[in-house]
């Protein structure tokens, strides 16, 4: 934070966390499918679902999933933008449990085909959290180059990605790592000092065990999906 | 940022710079970049300000129906000359409604330091401008001050009303404001952070329960006494007039009053005017999807 977010930023109203939030979320959404959205099926639940119209939470979802960014004006009518750009989208209220109350669940489909289900949530003053990808735990805010490597739960994957990671001169910041079940599905969040290059993302993504690999680029226009 | 206005008031003294110089130099120190950028950054944001209320539509109605055209009201009275606050504080009032409403219509503003709290500066800092015709440099100076007073908020307290209530929001707002004032009307140093202790300590305690959790009833009008509180207690910190409990003090006060609020009244939009028969009706009625 610095006094730039004391005095700022500008925005859409009316609200941080319910529309500048929102904006945010359908923006590194978008990044993560990294390729223009088709079709979003949307599931708002808590204080999203409670209060979103009214913040236009909506609209500026839609908004952000279209490439739009916090402050453009455009938001309110997001909807017909939507139209004229082909996505199809749809809302529905949904209680996902014991989540953030301003959460939000959407499933996305890629002008490729490409599917993402994403489960993120605003968090207070514009600040986002990506909290599960394709149903597994991923927990980063999309401040930094953010790399999601989803693969089977067997020794040496982390040794490949770091290794990689290592090569290129590219600086850790945040590691996690999580699996459904022992031998079973696992994920590795990494957040980085630098950008990956598109070639790495590639070569990961043909190992032997990975099964999927996402990238969140800061760089606009280079988000890639594999 | 600092973490205690009685630091600011020390490197400006130490340093023989102004308030605004030294908020600046911090900044540059902590993003690393060059005064230009720094200024011309905040420059941008007093521009935003100035379009966002050239740009208010008296027309518009937020989606809830609840909030607009309450700020051209405000400016058909003025007119009318019959304001018992007289022009000037009817003009801030007029631009604290037209933000706060502009806000609640998804109209583009900045938020200072929130959206629910962005029509306190804006009022204070573009009818100040009007009257005494300030450069734009000195409005952006003033800026500066009312971002290093908020920055210090926020790393002793909290500026969001689910963190500590509407004191957080509207009062973190109004105690910028009358910092920036004083700076802009001459007020030395000392003045300044007293100016913001006064704000802040009138607005101690408020509590932040919004009708159906929406930004609109009560914000928008609570931008009005942030505002207005702001010039009354620039003007008593001008007049030698000084808070007894030392600024800092007043923002850790405003830190265990925010901490011991129940939730019901931190932007839960459960207790207070929310919970009233009709802000429940309100409620009712907006049920959505």
């Amino acid at each position: 934070m610095n006094i730039m977010d004391i005095v700022g930023p500008v925005m859409v109203g009316p609200s941080s966390s319910h529309t500048a939030g929102a904006v945010k979320i359908g923006q590194i959404s978008r990044k993560l499918l990294g390729e223009p959205v088709r079709q979003a099926e949307i599931y708002f639940h808590g204080s999203f679902l409670a209060t979103g119209v009214g913040h236009g939470t909506d609209k500026a979802l839609i908004a952000g999933l279209l490439g739009m960014a916090v402050d453009d004006i455009n938001i309110p009518n997001s909807f017909e933008a939507a139209k004229k750009q082909n996505l199809l989208f749809s809302f529905q209220g949904i209680d996902l449990g014991d989540v953030h109350p301003n959460t939000v669940k959407m499933n996305l489909t890629g002008e490729s085909g490409r599917k993402l289900e994403v489960v993120a949530a605003s968090i207070g003053g514009g600040q986002i959290k990506i909290c599960e990808l394709d149903g597994l735990t991923a927990n980063f805010c999309g401040d930094y180059p953010t790399l999601i490597v989803h693969n089977l739960d067997q020794p040496g994957h982390v040794t490949e990605v770091t290794s990689m990671l290592g090569h290129k001169s590219i600086n850790i910041a945040t590691m996690q790592l999580y699996r459904d079940s022992r031998g079973g599905n696992a994920v590795m969040v990494i957040e980085c000092d630098q950008e990956v290059p598109e070639e790495s993302i590639k070569w990961l993504e043909h190992l032997e065990g990975i099964k999927k690999v996402t990238y969140l680029s800061l760089e606009e226009t280079e988000c890639i999906n594999h | 940022m600092y973490k205690s206005l009685e630091e600011i008031v020390k490197v400006a003294e130490e340093e023989e710079k102004s308030f605004f110089e030294v908020i600046l130099e911090d900044d540059c120190k902590e993003r690393a970049i060059s005064k230009e950028e720094s200024i011309h950054q905040m420059r941008e944001m007093y521009v935003a300000m100035k379009q966002a209320d050239a740009s208010y539509d008296a027309k518009l109605v937020s989606a809830s129906g609840l909030v607009g055209c309450d700020g051209d009201k405000m400016r058909v009275a003025r007119e009318k000359q019959d304001l018992v606050c007289g022009d000037f504080i009817g003009l801030v009032m007029e631009k604290a409604l037209k933000m706060g409403e502009s806000n609640a219509c998804m109209k583009r503003i900045v938020a200072a330091p929130t959206a629910g709290s962005c029509g306190v500066l804006p009022a204070v800092l573009l009818s100040l401008e009007e009257k005494e015709h300030y450069t734009e440099e000195k409005m952006t100076e003033a800026l500066f001050v009312a971002a290093g007073i908020g920055g210090v908020i926020a790393n002793r307290a909290f500026l969001a009303g689910a963190a500590g209530g509407c004191q957080a929001e509207i009062g973190s707002a109004s105690a910028m404001s009358a910092g920036a004032i004083t700076y802009l009307k001459g007020g030395n140093n000392r003045q300044i952070i007293h100016a913001s202790a006064l704000a802040l300590k009138s607005l101690l305690g408020l509590a932040c329960d919004p009708v159906a959790g929406l930004v609109e009833v009560p914000c928008v009008k609570r931008n009005v006494i942030g505002a207005v509180n702001a010039l009354t207690s620039s003007d008593m910190a001008r007049a030698g007039i000084f808070s007894k409990i030392p600024p800092d003090e007043v923002i850790d006060a405003m830190r265990s009053i925010g901490r011991s609020m129940p939730a019901s009244i931190r932007e839960t939009g459960e207790g207070g005017l929310a919970a009233t028969p009709t802000g429940l009706k309100v409620k009712e009625n907006l049920k959505n999807f």
